[in-house]
C-alpha cells in the first residue's frame, strides 16, 4: 500500500498583506513569503509514519500550484516522503475547492496502489477545509476528518480517532479512505541534513492538464465561488484601555466594573 | 430553486447551540429573500428537537428518524440530503461550521456540483445571492464572498450570530420514510470518549486562556478558577499545549480552535499572530501580561500589566463576590 499526502503552499503566517481592488498580494520582508501550510506538517509526518509503522511502502507528496509550490514538496521530501509530484497548469489557476478536488483526485488515481490519502485539516490562507471530503467523494472513498490518531491499519481496514466538539470518536472503516488530521496526531520531525540534500537534488515531475483525466470543470471559469472582494480589517490598534491601580484588588475592581458595563459578564 | 434550509444538530435529544444560531441567521436570509425556512433534522428519537425548531420560528421541518442516523455519520446522512436537495431544490442551505456541518456541506458541494462558503461571520442578501463575510488569511483580512450560481451552501461560525428566540409557534414535521441498512454505512463506531468536563470552547460565552506566562501545568489552576467563577471555558495558547501543560482540545489559535466568545481573557499570552487568528473575533478582549510591550495589548480592549498570579486570584475573588458565588 502507498500513501498520498496532499499539500498546499501558503503565505507564511507573518506575511504582510496588501489588498488592491479586492485582490490580495503579500510579502514577508523578514522571512519566506511562502511556506508549507502549517497543518500539512502533521499530514506529511503522519504519511511518513504510516510507511514506518503500518507497512506503507511509498509516501507520495502531491501539490497543485504554480512552479513555486515545488518548495513545499521539497520540504516534504526533506522530512522523509519518498516521492513528490507537482500538479501545475495555467488551466487550473483560480479553481475553487471543488475544481481543486477534481484535479487532486485525478492525480491520486494515477499513483499506484494507493489506499490512504492524508490531508492537513485545512490551509491557513482560505481556511475552508473543504477539499479532503470533496476529494474523497470524487474518488468514491470514505472521508474521515479531524483525525487525532491512526491506531491500526490491517485486514483492509483503518481504525482512527476523530476530535469532535464533544469528545473523541473512534471509528473503523474499510480502505481506501481519505483522512484529514489535526495537530494532536503527532510532532512533525525536522528535516535532517541528509534529507535536505536529497530533497534539493531530487527531480520532481510535473503533471499538467494534458497528463490528467480530470472529470468535471476546473480553473477560474468553472469556479462557483467569487473571492474577488477581499478587504482589510477595520484597524483597532492603539485603543487599549489600561487598567491601573495602587493594588491588584483595585485593578480587579476597575476591570470588573468595565466588564459589567460592557455587559459581557 | 426556492427555500432556505438549515441543518439541525442535536445531542441527547436537545438542539445544539450552533443550530439555534443557524436558525436565527437563516430566518433573516429567508425573510430577505421572501422564501420559507425549512429545518432538516436527522437522528433517532428527535421529535422534541422538531418541536423546538418550530418554537424557534422555522416554517417546516423535514425529519428522518432511524437508528442508523442516531450518531451523525456523513456516509449515512449525506446521500439522503443529496437526494432531498435534488428533489426539492432549495436555494440556500445553512449549517454550523462544526465537524458535522463541515463534513456534510463538503459532501453536498461535491455531489451536487454546488458552491460552498465556510465559516461565515455575517450574511447579507443581494438579489437572490447571499453575500458571506468571513475572515481569511489568518484573520488578517475579510472576504466578502458569494456563490455565483445555483445552490448556495454556507457554514456559520459558532457564536457569530445570536441564538433564535422562542416564538411559541408549533407545527407538524414531515417524517421521511427511510430504509437504511447499517451494513451500507462504512464508518463503524467503536468508542466515544466525552470531553472531560467544561464547556465546548466554540460555544463558550466567556473564555479565560493561559499561555507561556503561566509557567507550567499548575499555573493553569488560577486560570481555571477564574473561568469557573465566570461560568466560562478554559483555553490555552499553542506554547502551553506544546509544552504539555494542557490537552490539545484547549488550544485556541491557527492550529487549534477558532472562537468568538463575548469575553476573552488572555493570561500570560504574548499574542502572536497565530493566536490572534483564533480569537480576534471575540467581542471584548482582556490581556493580562507582565510585558507591557506584548503584542496582545494591541488587540486587547482592556489591559492589565502585572503578575497574573496576583491579578487572577484578585479578579476571581472580585467576581465571586459580585456574582454571589
Amino acid at each position: 500500500m502507498n500513501v498520498v499526502v496532499c499539500l498546499k503552499q501558503t503565505p507564511s503566517t507573518t506575511a504582510v498583506f496588501k489588498v488592491n481592488d479586492g485582490v490580495v498580494s503579500w510579502d514577508d520582508p523578514g522571512g519566506k513569503p511562502q511556506v508549507l501550510n502549517p497543518w500539512d506538517e502533521y499530514s506529511v509526518e503522519e504519511a511518513i509514519r504510516v510507511t514506518e509503522k503500518h507497512g506503507g511502502k511509498e509516501a507520495i507528496a502531491l501539490t497543485m500550484g504554480d512552479e513555486g509550490a515545488v518548495e513545499s514538496l521539497r520540504t516534504a521530501l526533506a522530512m522523509g516522503c519518498s516521492q513528490a509530484v507537482l500538479i501545475s497548469d495555467p488551466a487550473f489557476a483560480g479553481s475553487d475547492t471543488l475544481g481543486t478536488a477534481r484535479v487532486l483526485a485525478a492525480a491520486i488515481q494515477q499513483q499506484p496502489e494507493v489506499q490512504l490519502v492524508i490531508f492537513g485539516k485545512q490551509a491557513i490562507d482560505g481556511d475552508t477545509g473543504q477539499v479532503p471530503v470533496q476529494v474523497a467523494r470524487k474518488l468514491g472513498w470514505t472521508p474521515l476528518t479531524f483525525v487525532t490518531e491512526i491506531s491500526a491499519i490491517s485486514d483492509g481496514a483503518i481504525t482512527v480517532t476523530r476530535l469532535l466538539e464533544n469528545g473523541k470518536q473512534t471509528v473503523t472503516t474499510p480502505l481506501p479512505v481519505v483522512i484529514s488530521v489535526v495537530k494532536e496526531i503527532n510532532e512533525p520531525r525536522y528535516p535532517s541534513f541528509m534529507g535536505i540534500r536529497k530533497a534539493n537534488k531530487a527531480t520532481i515531475p510535473t503533471l499538467t492538464a494534458a497528463d490528467l483525466a480530470v472529470n468535471g470543470g476546473t480553473g477560474a471559469a468553472a469556479s462557483k465561488v467569487d473571492w474577488s472582494n477581499i478587504s482589510t480589517l477595520p484597524v483597532r490598534e492603539g485603543n487599549v484601555f489600561m487598567i491601573e491601580g495602587a493594588t491588584v484588588e483595585e485593578q480587579a475592581r476597575l476591570l470588573a466594573d468595565k466588564l459589567f458595563e460592557e455587559k459581557v459578564i | 430553486m426556492s427555500g432556505v434550509w438549515v441543518w439541525l444538530e442535536h445531542q441527547d435529544s436537545l438542539m445544539a447551540a450552533i443550530s439555534k444560531e443557524t436558525i436565527s441567521a437563516a430566518r433573516q436570509v429567508a425573510n430577505n429573500l421572501g422564501q420559507p425556512l425549512t429545518a432538516l433534522l436527522f437522528g433517532q428519537d428527535v421529535a422534541g428537537v422538531a418541536a423546538a425548531a418550530f418554537d424557534l420560528g422555522v416554517d417546516a421541518v423535514i425529519g428522518a428518524d432511524d437508528p442508523v442516523l442516531a450518531t451523525f455519520r456523513v456516509s449515512a446522512a449525506a446521500p439522503l440530503v443529496v437526494d432531498l436537495i435534488k428533489e426539492r431544490q432549495p436555494a440556500v442551505f445553512l449549517a454550523g461550521h462544526t465537524s458535522t456541518g463541515r463534513d456534510l456541506t463538503a459532501w453536498l458541494a461535491a455531489d451536487l456540483d454546488a458552491g460552498l462558503v465556510s465559516d461565515a461571520i455575517q450574511l447579507a442578501v443581494d438579489g437572490d445571492r447571499v453575500v458571506v463575510t468571513r475572515p481569511v488569511y489568518a484573520g488578517k483580512l475579510l472576504g466578502n464572498i458569494r456563490i455565483t450560481e445555483g445552490l448556495q451552501l454556507i457554514t456559520l461560525r459558532s457564536r457569530a450570530f445570536p441564538a433564535a428566540e422562542a416564538t411559541g409557534q408549533t407545527g407538524t414535521a414531515e417524517w421521511l420514510t427511510v430504509s437504511l441498512d447499517e451494513a451500507d454505512v462504512p464508518e463503524k463506531l467503536i468508542a466515544f470518549a466525552g470531553r472531560d468536563g467544561g464547556v465546548n470552547l466554540s460555544d463558550a460565552k466567556i473564555i479565560v486562556s493561559g499561555g507561556r506566562g503561566v509557567g507550567g501545568p499548575e499555573g493553569f489552576a488560577p486560570v481555571q478558577a477564574l473561568a469557573d467563577v465566570l461560568g466560562g471555558a478554559m483555553g490555552a495558547s499553542r506554547a502551553a499545549v506544546d509544552a504539555g501543560w494542557v490537552p490539545y482540545d484547549h488550544q485556541v489559535g491557527q492550529t487549534g480552535k477558532t472562537v468568538s466568545p463575548d469575553l476573552y481573557i488572555a493570561c500570560g499570552i504574548s499574542g502572536a499572530i497565530q493566536h490572534q487568528a483564533g480569537m480576534r473575533t471575540a467581542k471584548t478582549i482582556v490581556a493580562i501580561n507582565k510585558d507591557a510591550d506584548a503584542p496582545i495589548f494591541k488587540l486587547a480592549h482592556y489591559g492589565v500589566v502585572g503578575d497574573l498570579f496576583k491579578i487572577l486570584p484578585a479578579l476571581t475573588e472580585e467576581f465571586r463576590q459580585r456574582l454571589g458565588k
